[in-house]
């Protein structure tokens, strides 16, 4: 029992200091490069992937319990980021009608 | 800005107003006959013991419920007094400001704090009774959801007695909603709120997410489950993806008020439209999240009284699943006019029109349940009636307003404004009173006086159509919402009048209502009938109120509507040959309601700017998360079986000698 918790512990401290670093990465690249604002926006993009697997794989259980579920709310969730993103960044750029 | 300059808002203490003063005079009257009560009748350890500290679902819901009623009776007198301030031309009962306050606060709570509650409240009484679980599988935290639904509801209540009302209208839409436009607390009030409790029923949509698919008795597999535990199961997931956003878009336009940020200001290179966009991404989905428990409600409630099996029972889930995947492809219908491309526009204008399919689907069964059906007119059944029709003139002025094009018509008049009070008073208040009344004796072993209920039943639904219809038509003749007056000669004023009648008989309907209650609490027979509806589900085999543990024995599950199909065969459903064995509860636990109160100081301190208190009740959250997490290897306890035997004996003898299942009542 204890030698799980402690294993169970030594998990979540990690994905802690993983996704602190990426967090200060993605903070530090905004704030003190000087890299062009698109490469500055792709790097943020990809850290906020790497985020997303960090969260899944040290606090969501993403690798344990029955594969149908794990399947079907990736799928959805995925769905729905996407959905999400994609329908913002369409709506906001072709907002003509009124400029 | 600087950290540690408390600066005080023009108006702390709002006074002056005559309404205001009242309201402020029955809070403290109210607050001191409360106090009064409890200390006279020595009820302070009870409350702590019996309620603030406890785990268990069923009083969780109950406290949801009783919260719910409250905003509702809120809520109400905030509809009240625009239709007195709108009756006629020209009137001066409010003024302009106070109006734009009045509306955003009945919005808000109406949505936020009272339909969200009181079905969540319903879910907790039923579901895990209807799936033979003991609990939910996250007791603790469920426990926390209502704090913390309790904590923002408070708060944001609290903004009219003390700094002000938010004014920007319950969607809160920048640029109004900023800094710059609308300075002051007010919009404070409505971000720290809404986070605070968004966050509880997050939680919520988690707990109910795992409990449903975890922890159902053997052989409930999820094609057995009844309807009410799959729209429970649909809702969650839709909470579960959807409320991030709100979380996400209220801590932007906080960051916006309070640090000085731009994410919604045109200064600084944010976009004010990407409020609108957040907001509806959360709250389209958020509209089915208060629509599709009721349809579940109606399900369980019209399957009873026709005493037929629900027809079409997988198309009923998958039409709730259909929605579930549509809610998240609809939300520009809610700012067609915002200047979007026509591209835009006619693709939501078509995924819009196609959720009406699946709603169609679940109307038609309703009806097919009925048809042929031996009908018994009791009064949560005559809610579920009422809500077909009602609903389907909300339904189709929906699809109506689904037509972009025609929007630009309907839209920011009185006809979509009763639209949506259609679909959500027709299907959503409906449907928890329905809920409310159905679950009623077993949540407390008695039935509500059906004679008084069917009076407010009529009540209601005659001055629901009285204010609503006219409504319709005024839209049509152009009426404006959000207007706090108007002038004679527009050929509104009839309509306007015929309207307010209608609101105070609604409110008549309600006070009927809330008469029906007090009196079957003071006089109604206590029979504690376990079955008294004659029902199909699990929940209606076991005592009511059921024991804390809910289940002495798991039941084993061969069907759908297996306590129905156990009377049928003359079985029961409980293995009582089996030895009984202890049983594996939470304990109650003081973190839940302490952790809230943190919540509310640090609400409070951040809504008024003020920013050490606000860190102190973080701080104070922070805390009891840690005490919680070293301490939650100690948190359960075991029911002996000697209890078990006392209960199954005390169950024998309330009813009556008779045995408490097993038998059809035939009729």
């Amino acid at each position: 029992m204890s030698q799980q918790k402690q294993a169970s512990a030594k998990h979540h401290v990690a994905g802690y200091a993983f996704s602190l670093v990426l967090t200060f990465v993605a903070l530090f690249v905004a704030l003190y490069t000087s890299l062009p604002a698109s490469v500055k926006l792709i790097g943020i993009v990809v850290l906020a992937i790497l985020q997303m697997v960090v969260q899944l794989i040290y606090f969501m259980h993403v690798t344990e319990g029955s594969k149908i579920y794990q399947l079907l709310s990736l799928g959805y969730g995925i769905f729905v980021a996407i959905v999400v993103v994609a329908g913002s960044i369409w709506i906001m750029l072709y907002n003509t009608m009124t400029q | 800005m600087d950290l540690f300059d408390m600066k005080m808002p023009d108006q702390l203490i709002v006074w002056g107003n005559p309404l205001i003063n009242g309201a402020w005079i029955s809070i403290i009257l109210v607050t001191l006959g409360i106090v009064f009560v409890l200390t006279k009748y020595k009820k302070w350890r009870w409350l702590w013991d019996e309620w603030l500290t406890t785990v268990d679902h069923k009083k969780i819901g109950i406290m949801y419920i009783v919260s719910a009623l409250l905003m509702l009776f809120r809520g109400g007198v905030d509809a009240l007094l625009m239709r007195i301030q709108l009756a006629l031309p020209n009137l001066e009962f409010l003024d302009a400001q106070h109006y734009n306050e009045i509306f955003t606060t009945h919005g808000t709570v109406m949505i936020i704090f009272m339909a969200m509650p009181f079905l969540i409240g319903l879910m907790n009484v039923a579901v895990p009774l209807q799936i033979g679980a003991r609990d939910v599988a996250f007791p603790t935290l469920n426990a926390i959801s209502f704090w913390l639904f309790f904590a923002g509801a408070l708060l944001f209540n609290l903004s009219f007695v003390i700094g002000g009302s938010p004014d920007a209208g319950w969607t809160n839409y920048v640029p109004l909603a900023g800094e710059e436009l609308t300075p002051g607390i007010g919009i404070n009030y409505y971000l720290w709120g809404l986070q605070i409790s968004g966050i509880g029923t997050l939680a919520t949509g988690i707990n109910f997410l795992v409990t449903i698919l975890k922890m159902r008795a053997p052989g409930m597999t999820l094609m057995r489950m009844p309807m009410f535990t799959w729209s429970t199961l649909i809702t969650s997931v839709i909470i579960v993806f959807a409320f991030p956003v709100l979380t996400v878009a209220l801590a932007l336009l906080t960051f916006d008020r309070l640090l000085g940020a731009h994410f919604f200001t045109i200064d600084g290179g944010g976009m004010p439209m990407m409020w609108a966009n957040l907001f509806w991404i959360w709250g389209h989905p958020e509209v089915y999240i208060v629509i599709l428990p009721a349809f579940g409600i109606f399900s369980e409630v019209i399957s009873t009284f026709a005493r037929k099996r629900l027809f079409g029972y997988s198309a009923m889930v998958v039409s709730i699943v259909a929605i579930s995947a549509l809610s998240f492809l609809v939300w520009v219908h809610h700012f067609f006019t915002m200047g979007n491309g026509p591209w835009i526009n006619s693709v939501f204008s078509i995924t819009t029109m196609a959720i009406a399919i699946p709603t169609g689907v679940k109307v038609f069964n309703w009806l097919f349940t009925m048809y042929k059906g031996r009908i018994e007119f009791t009064t949560p059944m005559l809610w579920s009636l009422a809500f077909i029709p009602n609903f389907i003139i909300g339904g189709v002025t929906g699809v109506m307003l689904a037509s972009a094009p025609a929007d630009y018509q309907y839209h920011n008049s009185y006809f979509l404004i009763s639209h949506f009070h259609y679909v959500l008073i027709g299907g959503t208040v409906f449907g928890c009173l329905a809920g409310l009344y159905y679950w009623w004796p077993k949540m407390f072993g008695f039935k509500i006086n059906e004679r008084i209920s069917k009076w407010a039943f009529w009540v209601f639904v005659i001055g629901f159509n009285m204010t609503f219809i006219p409504m319709y038509l005024v839209g049509l003749k152009g009426m404006p919402r959000r207007i706090y007056t108007y002038r004679e000669g527009l050929g509104w004023t009839g309509l306007n009048f015929i309207e307010t009648v209608g609101t105070f008989v609604m409110g008549a309907g309600f006070v009927l209502l809330v008469w029906a209650i007090i009196y079957s609490i003071r006089h109604a027979k206590r029979d504690y009938e376990s079955d008294p509806w004659n029902g199909r589900t699990l929940e209606w085999a076991i005592a009511s109120p059921p024991p804390h543990y809910n289940f002495a024995r798991v039941p084993r599950i061969t069907g759908q509507d297996p306590l129905w199909r156990a009377k049928k065969k003359g079985e029961t459903i409980f293995e009582e040959k089996t030895p009984l064995k202890p049983i594996h509860m939470p304990n109650h636990t003081g973190i839940p309601a302490v952790m809230a109160g943190f919540w509310f100081v640090a609400g409070f301190g951040f809504v008024f700017e003020w920013i050490p208190v606000g860190l102190a009740g973080i701080l104070g959250v922070l805390l009891c998360m840690m005490w919680r997490s070293l301490t939650d290897y100690h948190d359960h306890h075991e029911v002996p079986v000697t209890e078990l035997r006392d209960a199954a004996a005390e169950e024998i003898k309330n009813a009556g000698g008779r045995s408490a299942r097993g038998v059809v009542n035939d009729g």
